[in-house]
Order: structure tokens, then C-alpha cells, then sequence
């Protein structure tokens, strides 16, 4: 079901609502967010140069180091008191950026997510449990509130305590899961540790899995855990553009409408920050033109994507952006070669001889970058040479995905770091 | 006749093979004999039992990847030589030994645990031969 008729206007009436909101967005910005006002200043540009939707590339980037260098509130355009709600990421490194939102957001960053769930195939009759972890973190509230208001039942029972998990989705007859894509798998693993059977003692029909990237690999392990004709769809968004809700996939699974009537899209390289033609890869931009708190000009979002305007079968007008192929600041330089664990993890998946969990370590010596791949057996087998086969047939093929040589090491199933949030599998011990 | 054999897949790091042992130590499954082979990163346990399938069973739910497979227990005369006398006459037969270690020693007898690539023609041949393999239940009566 399509929830919005805005989602299939003309490009022609999409790019009139986007150029209006944008010349409002860029003027008020211009008058309340001083930080950005001397970015522009400093670039010579002003609010009436924005005469048409091209115009946007002359306008300066923000980065999630502006969201530092002004923590907490430097870059909202309206004074705190007419915030109604605070997010902040985890802020791994240093302080954590932190988002704020106006009761106007909250209404639009629901309306985006109901959009996006309603792609995935939710309506009002489900039941949907959100395995996300609620707090600070946006994606739980952001999709709790977006499933709600298409009228689904929610069962909002966050991350940690497997098994009760498990218990909820049994006798609440959950049919529609939230969860990153690992915990997802996670949590089959831990029902079928308790003699539950996902695909045949549960009613999960639908998974909308985000806040890490889904890979192809990824989304058939999903099925073979939960079942073939579970819908598993990706979404995405991040905390400084909303949160979850920025774009989504529909049921051909051919890319995420964006949610054009409130963000512009645009796709640059990465390194000289020129705007690419389109339909190349690179990395993505986001201008919001809808956000009252916290409305951020051509953010560098660091995933990497490509944009596909050619018409989607599921009548739906808005712009696809690629699943994404990884993010420029995960993407690892070993031995001068660039890496994407989403490259590393294809090939892990697809080994039937080996579990998907698995932990990407890299290390020098000497003056090398040396590359070990962890990853859990899921044979039974008394012989070193299907072992010793096993590791360098996945080898050989890394070598092949990744051109680099890796180590490869078999360790015993259910002994690899497990997540419930966003996974971390990738360990840089280089000292940089 | 061939017996159950327990292999299981082990780590090489430390506390990696105590553990293990207290997941059949708790079960009650007791060892009767043990080969520890090992690469740098991982060795393969392998173990004559009591109760081969509780072991494996118990392993699986602690989350160790191990196999049931079959092996040959032989009795073999204690004296020089007839080790080599058996192999030879297996090796005329093409069977190939995978692996082999020994189980215990009596006063006129050994025996011996052979991992061969085909065990029931190596069986088979035995039993013509008038070679004595263990039976699991001679296993059970093993006093050790």
C-alpha cells in the first residue's frame, strides 16, 4: 500500500515542492544558524542565489565534525524551548552529536516512517515488535512512532533479554520484526536455542531491518532463518538528517525511495566534493527541506550509493538510492587496497560451511598490513583436510573479491562477539 | 565390528581442551582414550567414550561442533612387529589409515583405534583374518 500521494507525483511537481522548500530552508537557515551563515559567507553565496534546484551545489557542506564543533545546539534554527525532544548518537568518539526536534518534526519524521513501513508491507493489522534499542538512539522511537500511526499494535520491547524476546514474538503472535540485521539473526539463533523454530513457531512475516547496511548475502541468511516468504526489507536514515524514515525499500527490492518532498538527494565524489551525473556512485548528500530543529544543508552522510530515477514497478515516483555498498568511513586501506567489510562479509555468507558471524581483524607487521578474517564453523567434521579446505577455499575467494591475501581462521560455532545494536566486527589495530 | 568415535573441533588456545572435558565430565561420559592432533590455530580432539552420544549431544548444546564416526578397535598381540603385520595387510587391500592411535596395553595384548578410509571392508577383512575388533560393548566392559 502506498501511504502518501506525494509519493507518485511527477518528477516535474516533486522538483516545484522541493525548489520552494529549499529556497525557504537555505533563507532561514541564513538568518538563524550563524555557523552555517559564515559557511556561506565565506563561500560568497546568499540565500537569493538559490534560484533553481542546481543551485544546491554552490552552497557549502556540513559534516558531522560541524554537529561537534557546535555541540550541543550551535546548528538549530530554533531556540531550545520550542524543542520537544533531544536524540544524540552514541558518540563512540568524543562527544556524541545531538539532535533536536520541534513537535513540526516529530509530526513529519512520523509521517516518513509510516511511508517506509507501509513499503515493507506493514498495515494496520500487525504486530510489530521493535527489537531496536530505545533511548537515546533514534531508530527505535523513530520507527515506533511512524508503526504506530499506520495503526499496527506495537510491542516495544527493545533490545537485550533474548529469550523473553522470543517469548513476546510466540505469544503475541508478532508478524512484523524490527532489528538491525544481525540482531535479527541473533534472535533466531537464540529460539532455535530454546526449541522455537522461527519459520514454523512464530508468525514473522515481515522484517524491516536498518541502522546497518543490509547486503544481499545478509538478507538471504534472514530468510533461511526466519523463512522464505518472510518480506525482509532495508531502510534508512540517520539521527542528524531524522532518523529511520529517510528512505526505505518497497516490495521489488530494488533500491529506497527516498522521501524527496522533504530531503534532496545528491550523489558526490567523495575526495574533490564535486557533484557526480546521475546514476554514478559515490558518496551521498542530504539537504533536509522540511526540518524546523535541526535542518541541515548538503550533509555529508559518508555512504556510499547511487541514485536510480528510471520508474519503479511499485508506481511509487521518488528517487531509489541503492542498498548501500558501504560507508566511506568504514571502508578500510589494507596495503593500499580498498576494503568494504560488506565485501568480506558476501564472502563469508556465502560458505554454508561457515556461520554468519564473523570479525575482520587488522593488524601491522612489520611495515605490512596484515588482514584476519575470525569466522565460526557450522560443519561437523573430523578431518584437517576439510578444514584446512574449508579455510582456503575462503581465502582463495576473498582474494579474488578483495585482490588481497587474508588469513583465514575457523573458530568453534557461538564464540564470536554477538550484537544487539549496530554490529562492530571490524577491529583496526594499526596504530594510526 | 566398528565402535563410535567422538571428535570434536577445538580452538588452540588456552583452556580451550579444559573445557571441553568438564562439558563430558559433567555429562558423565567417560574417556577411555585420546588423540590430540593440532594445527597452529586448531585441533581435532578425538576420543574413544563410554557414551558417544551424550558427549556429542551435550558438546552440541555447549556449542562445540563435534561428529559421532566410526572407528575400528583391534586387539593386537603384544610383540614387535605386529603392528606392521596388520598394516600390511590392510595397505594390500588399498584401504588407507587416515589416522590411528592406541587405546591401551594389557599384559600379551594392545589395541589399537585405526581411523581407516573404508572401516567396513577393513572390518570385513579382519573378521576373515580372525583379527579381534572391540565391540562397543567390549568397550563398556573395559576396566582401564
Amino acid at each position: 500500500m502506498i501511504w502518501s500521494e506525494v509519493e507518485t507525483y511527477s518528477r516535474e511537481k516533486i522538483e516545484q515542492i522541493q525548489l520552494e522548500r529549499l529556497k525557504e530552508t537555505v533563507k532561514r537557515v541564513y538568518e538563524k544558524v550563524l555557523p552555517y551563515r559564515k559557511k556561506m559567507d565565506d563561500a560568497g553565496v546568499k540565500p537569493e542565489d538559490i534560484k533553481s534546484l542546481k543551485d544546491l551545489s554552490k552552497l557549502p557542506f556540513v559534516t558531522k565534525q560541524d554537529l561537534r564543533d557546535n555541540y550541543p545546539f550551535g546548528l538549530f534554527a530554533v531556540p531550545k524551548e520550542e524543542l520537544v525532544r533531544i536524540h544524540a548518537s552514541s558518540g563512540t568518539t568524543g562527544k556524541p552529536t545531538v539532535v533536536g526536534y520541534t513537535q513540526g518534526d516529530l509530526d513529519t519524521w512520523t509521517e516518513c516512517v509510516s511511508r517506509i513501513a507501509c513499503m515493507g508491507g506493514a498495515t494496520k493489522n500487525d504486530v510489530s515488535q521493535i527489537c531496536f534499542g530505545y533511548g537515546m538512539f533514534t531508530g527505535a522511537l523513530g520507527l515506533h512512532y511512524g508503526l504506530e500511526n499506520i495503526g499496527s499494535t506495537i510491542v516495544p520491547s527493545s533490545t537485550g533479554n533474548s529469550e523473553k524476546q522470543i517469548m513476546y514474538m510466540k505469544d503475541f503472535e508478532t508478524t512484523l520484526l524490527v532489528a538491525t540485521p544481525s540482531y535479527a539473526l541473533r534472535l533466531a539463533e537464540i529460539a532455535r536455542s530454546i526449541g522455537v523454530d522461527p519459520t514454523k513457531d512464530l508468525k514473522v512475516k515481515i522484517a524491516l531491518v536498518g541502522s546497518e547496511l543490509l547486503t544481499e548475502a545478509m538478507r538471504e541468511e534472514i530468510h533461511k532463518c526466519w523463512g522464505e516468504d518472510v518480506l525482509v526489507t532495508s531502510n534508512y536514515g540517520m539521527s542528524e538528517l531524522m532518523g529511520p524514515g529517510v528512505s526505505g525499500e518497497c516490495e521489488y527490492l530494488d533500491g529506497m525511495h527516498i522521501n524527496e518532498d522533504f530531503f534532496i538527494p545528491e550523489i558526490i565524489n567523495s575526495e574533490t566534493g564535486e557533484v557526480l551525473p546521475a546514476g554514478e556512485q559515490g558518496e551521498l548528500v542530504i539537504t533536509c527541506i522540511k526540518k524546523e530543529g535541526l535542518p541541515l544543508i548538503r550533509y555529508r552522510t559518508k555512504d556510499i550509493t547511487r541514485l536510480i530515477y528510471e520508474p519503479c514497478k511499485c508506481g511509487r515516483t521518488f528517487v531509489r538510492m541503492e542498498n548501500l555498498s558501504g560507508r566511506s568511513d568504514d571502508m578500510l586501506k589494507i596495503r593500499g587496497v580498498n576494503v568494504f567489510p560488506s565485501q568480506i562479509e558476501e564472502v563469508i555468507l556465502s560458505f554454508n560451511e561457515l556461520g554468519p558471524h564473523y570479525e575482520i581483524v587488522v593488524e601491522r607487521e612489520g611495515y605490512l598490513d596484515k588482514l584476519t578474517v575470525k569466522v565460526e564453523l557450522n560443519v561437523e567434521t573430523d578431518s584437517f583436510k576439510e578444514l584446512e579446505n574449508i579455510a582456503n577455499s575462503v581465502k582463495s575467494k576473498l582474494r579474488i573479491v578483495l585482490g588481497l591475501d587474508a588469513k583465514v581462521t575457523l573458530v568453534s560455532p557461538n564464540t564470536l562477539q554477538r550484537f544487539e545494536g549496530k554490529a562492530k566486527r571490524v577491529k583496526d589495530l594499526r596504530s594510526k | 565390528m566398528t565402535c563410535k568415535q567422538l571428535s570434536v573441533f577445538i580452538e588452540n588456545r588456552k583452556g580451550t581442551l579444559s573445557k571441553v572435558l568438564n562439558v563430558l565430565s559433567k555429562s558423565g561420559v567417560s574417556i577411555l582414550s585420546m588423540s590430540l592432533a593440532d594445527t597452529t590455530e586448531y585441533g581435532l580432539l578425538r576420543l574413544i567414550v563410554n557414551d558417544p552420544d551424550t558427549g556429542k549431544k551435550e558438546l552440541s548444546n555447549a556449542g562445540y561442533s563435534s561428529l559421532v564416526s566410526n572407528v575400528l578397535v583391534v586387539k593386537i598381540p603384544h610383540v614387535a612387529g605386529s603392528l606392521q603385520e596388520l598394516l600390511e595387510k590392510v595397505e594390500k587391500e588399498d584401504i588407507n589409515i587416515e589416522y590411528m592411535y592406541g587405546l591401551s596395553i594389557e599384559n600379551d595384548d594392545a589395541y589399537v583405534v585405526f581411523k581407516p578410509s573404508d572401516a567396513e571392508k577393513t572390518s570385513e577383512l579382519f573378521e576373515k583374518d580372525g583379527i579381534v575388533t572391540l565391540t562397543p560393548e567390549d568397550l563398556l566392559k573395559m576396566k582401564l
